[in-house]
């Protein structure tokens, strides 16, 4: 991180007497021992207690906090409920953390067109919880959906198991009200489907909290299907199961669900949760189908079919609620699962084309054995999103440093292969150093040029997703070799 | 009329533009000219950037270069029982345009469907592009796998942007499977009011409804799309589900097809000024209520087609009234000249969308003057 500033350390009870003032009563922290609940966000392995903590509970105390901040040249670090697995919500030393926790009413819900009006600090279940009696729910469901906020939801774009037939974040909310660094408050879409102009909401979402600040979102809510079932599938290796899952998808089935286990994430969980997964299986695959029971029954018969086509050695179908749930409790312990067999574990998150698996696999055996740490593989093997858990003791000197660079290696060639660095958790601060593998400086260069048109000061939420700061005015310049530039009062970035 | 020959052309032909303040229009196959004012840019074809760079099915990802059309690119995709489920397609009927949709020109002007309530728009299905900016640079965004939040989500700003930002060379999209069975189920003889109530049960039923559409008829569509067993057991369902609101009757392809290509692209409807108004489904019946011209529904009611021979903008402003929006899809040039083609937004908005104009397009290669905005 950029090292802190000392002139701003040095009024920090001026700033924090100023917040006071636009946030009265306890909505200023600066005691030690409070800040220390902030220091880190789901990425555990960084800690930094921010400069102080600010937690403003209108639209209107957040434009005049950051507006205050813009004018004094004070950095600020958004964060929802602090779950962020990349470090987007990291504090620095010398910025304000703004806090969006106070935010938390469900302001409308509307059954007939289809949506929700909530504030940022709703948690992604509470939305959920708030339409299902009325059967609807909110598609999106990251595992940390019971805490994340929808606040952090929209600035990482998260997705969760049932993005592949449901979307990410991006593709569920229809509209947001954004403060800006300058104070400005703007909204950007509504309640009706492609507003005109820029699709601005578009580049917010998932933006990690670089461009401004959510201070109320609108998602869609959708009916909740009709029912659920779930089938596992046991396949001697990974390559067998990767191709049952090409096979599925290329029959034009698009499952609810379509999650892949190897052997060494399949033991830890059965060992964990006692669910009966197969343990004499190269791969586990559980694929889930929602909808109409006709539709169900019909899509898990054509996927054990398919299944065995592709070699599957184990096909058991869910027969009632409780046992797909069981199917399910395997992998969604599965992170836990790995903690308990190594003292630290470090979850990756790229994304590769998926007909590259077999070759992915077998080279992150290969650094596994180069770098002497073991690794257990969950995989959303839909949508190629591949969640690699290095396994470590942080306590052994030097293995933080070498999971990470084992943890680098696979998301190079994730990249290497046609895939990305992340599929879901976010660049933040743990990826920011790898863009440039899969960017090239005129591709990174365009996107700040973009963070310049909503925050040009680069106080926002700086030290993240970009390796390298550029200034502002520096990426602005233009090499124009004789004529007049048009437009000679806009800022150019 | 510039016709570089590939993209290295295209970004030599940006970056003098550029230097010299010239402005470009940039154009796919020209199906969608005469939305907007006229405007005397150079217009720069795109029609060299054309084929199909990667298809993969089993991936869902195809990469093609922005000239390809439309329909090579639905009839490739059908080919593998495909299709880009945004449903994009081309104005040129409706425009009186001789010339045909591309696929770079769908997604540039964010066009979608019918399935658009269900299944998103353009900016759902863009994965990735490469493109010559304003500063006549090559730059790459997103990428070619279908999950990835890596970076700035630059596909969403790039679609719909109207060639605003860049010029697209290469873009990467989503493709789904095609259902195997569609049947469309209606009712007949409704009000636009007792339609949205409809329409709004179906979309908000566990029948998986995939698109809803309301014509001046009184004739209300519901599409069930899917495998077999499902569309059947769903054409069963849905009746008892609208058994308040009337007797749902199949209909046949003869009868269907063109009542969807009705509410999808304004066919037929009569009127030398059409607009387009995008708003929360509930207030389109207040958005018909004493309108005189002709009209359709789609979208659950979220998008009202209206025409006429009125030619102010008294549909905008009863759209922004009712919290909605009004495109100018259809106009004769004087009306064209007058309004602009998109509703206005705030103040803060307009100048935050042209400082991120300005962060592509910094000399304003591409500010034309045709939307007026």
């Amino acid at each position: 991180m950029p090292a802190p500033d000392q002139s701003v350390l040095a009024r920090r009870d001026e700033i924090a007497a100023a917040l006071r003032a636009i946030v009265p009563g306890e909505g200023v922290i600066t005691a030690e021992h409070e800040l220390r609940p902030y220091e880190s966000d789901g990425l555990t392995a960084y800690r930094q207690p921010p400069m102080l903590v600010v937690l403003p509970e209108t639209t209107a105390q957040v434009s005049r906090v950051l507006a205050w901040c813009q004018a004094n040249g004070v950095k600020v670090v958004p964060r929802g409920s602090g779950t962020s697995l990349s470090g987007g919500a990291l504090p620095l030393a010398d910025a304000v953390l703004l806090g969006m926790g106070k935010f938390k009413r469900v302001i409308e819900v509307n059954y007939e067109d289809r949506f929700a009006v909530v504030q940022p600090g709703v948690t992604n279940l509470a939305v959920t919880q708030a339409v299902e009696a009325r059967g609807f729910y909110y598609a999106p469901d990251p595992s940390s959906q019971i805490a994340c906020s929808i606040g952090g939801n929209v600035a990482e774009n998260s997705g969760g198991v049932h993005c592949l037939k449901y979307g990410l974040t991006t593709n569920n909310v229809l509209g947001v009200e954004l403060v800006l660094m300058d104070g400005e408050v703007v909204r950007l879409g509504g309640t009706h489907l492609d507003p005109a102009g820029l699709d601005l909401l578009g580049v917010v979402v998932g933006s990690e909290g670089l461009l401004g600040v959510v201070t109320e979102v609108t998602v869609r809510i959708l009916p909740r299907p009709e029912t659920a079932r779930a089938v596992l599938l046991g396949f001697p290796d990974p390559e067998l199961a990767g191709a049952c899952v090409a096979q599925v998808i290329a029959e034009g089935i698009i499952p609810a669900g379509m999650e892949m286990m190897d052997k060494p994430a399949i033991h830890a969980a059965e060992a964990f949760v006692k669910v009966g997964y197969p343990l004499d299986v190269g791969a586990l695959l559980i694929v889930e189908v929602d909808g109409p029971s006709a539709e169900c029954d019909h899509l898990i018969e054509e996927v054990a079919r398919i299944a065995n086509e592709n070699g599957a050695v184990t096909a058991r179908v869910s027969r009632d609620e409780p046992e797909r749930l069981a199917f399910w409790a395997g992998r969604k312990a599965a992170f836990p699962a790995v903690g308990r067999i190594s003292p630290d574990y470090y979850c990756m998150d790229g994304t590769i084309p998926r007909r590259r698996l077999p070759e992915v696999l077998q080279r992150m055996e290969e650094l596994s054995q180069s770098y002497g740490l073991g690794v257990a593989n969950v995989f959303h093997a839909g949508d190629g999103n591949l969640h690699p858990l290095i396994l470590y003791d942080a306590n052994v000197p030097g293995e933080l440093h070498k999971a990470e660079e084992f943890g680098n290696d696979i998301l190079r060639l994730c990249v290497e292969v046609g895939g990305v660095l992340t599929g879901e958790h976010g660049v933040g601060v743990e990826k920011r150093d790898l863009m440039p593998a899969m960017f090239a400086e005129a591709d990174l260069r365009q996107q700040q040029r973009v963070k310049c048109a909503f925050d040009p000061d680069l106080l926002l939420n700086p030290g993240k997703v970009f390796p390298t700061l550029h200034r502002c005015a520096e990426l602005g310049r233009m090499h124009v070799h004789h004529g007049e530039v048009r437009f000679p009062e806009l800022p150019r970035f | 009329m510039l016709t570089p020959r590939d993209r290295h052309d295209l970004a030599e032909i940006i970056g003098a533009a550029a230097g010299k303040g010239e402005t470009l229009e940039l154009a796919g196959g020209g199906s969608k000219t005469a939305i907007g004012a006229s405007r005397e840019a150079t217009r720069v074809s795109l029609a060299a950037l054309a084929g199909v760079v990667d298809y993969d099915p089993a991936e869902l990802v195809l990469t093609v270069r922005p000239a390809t059309p439309l329909a090579e690119v639905q009839q490739l995709v059908a080919g593998q029982g495909q299709m880009l489920a945004f449903e994009p397609w081309d104005h040129a009927p409706l425009l009186g345009a001789d010339a045909h949709a591309t696929i770079g020109g769908v997604v540039a002007a964010g066009v979608a469907g019918s399935r658009r309530v269900t299944a998103g728009s353009a900016r759902d299905h863009l994965l990735g592009f490469t493109a010559i900016s304003g500063r006549g640079e090559s730059f790459v965004a997103g990428a070619k796998v279908v999950k990835n939040v890596t970076g700035y989500d630059l596909p969403k700003l790039m679609a719909g942007s109207w060639g605003r930002l860049g010029a697209m060379v290469e873009l990467t999209l989503k493709v789904l499977p095609r259902p195997r069975t569609e049947l469309t189920l209606a009712l007949d003889g409704l009000s636009p009011a007792a339609a949205h109530a409809a329409m709004a049960r179906a979309l908000g039923s566990n029948a998986e409804v995939s698109a809803a559409a309301h014509l001046q008829s009184g004739l209300t569509l519901f599409r069930l799309a899917g495998f077999e067993p499902s569309v059947v057991a769903r054409a069963r369902h849905l009746p008892a589900i609208l058994a308040d609101h009337g007797n749902l009757r199949p209909l046949d392809a003869e009868e269907s097809a063109p009542a969807w290509h009705q509410a999808m692209t304004a066919a037929g409807l009569s009127g030398p000024v059409l607009w387009r108004v995008h708003l929360q489904p509930a207030k389109m019946p207040h958005m018909l209520a004493g309108w005189a011209g002709e009209w359709a529904c789609d979208w659950g009611g979220g998008l009202v087609w209206l025409a006429t021979d009125v030619q102010d903008d008294a549909v905008r402003q009863r759209a922004a009234e009712l919290g909605g929006e009004a495109t100018l899809i259809r106009a004769g040039d004087d009306i064209r000249a007058r309004v602009p083609t998109f509703q206005p937004r705030t103040p803060g908005v307009m100048a935050l969308e042209s400082r991120v104009r300005r962060a592509f397009d910094p000399a304003g290669v591409f500010e034309t003057a045709r939307f007026q905005d």
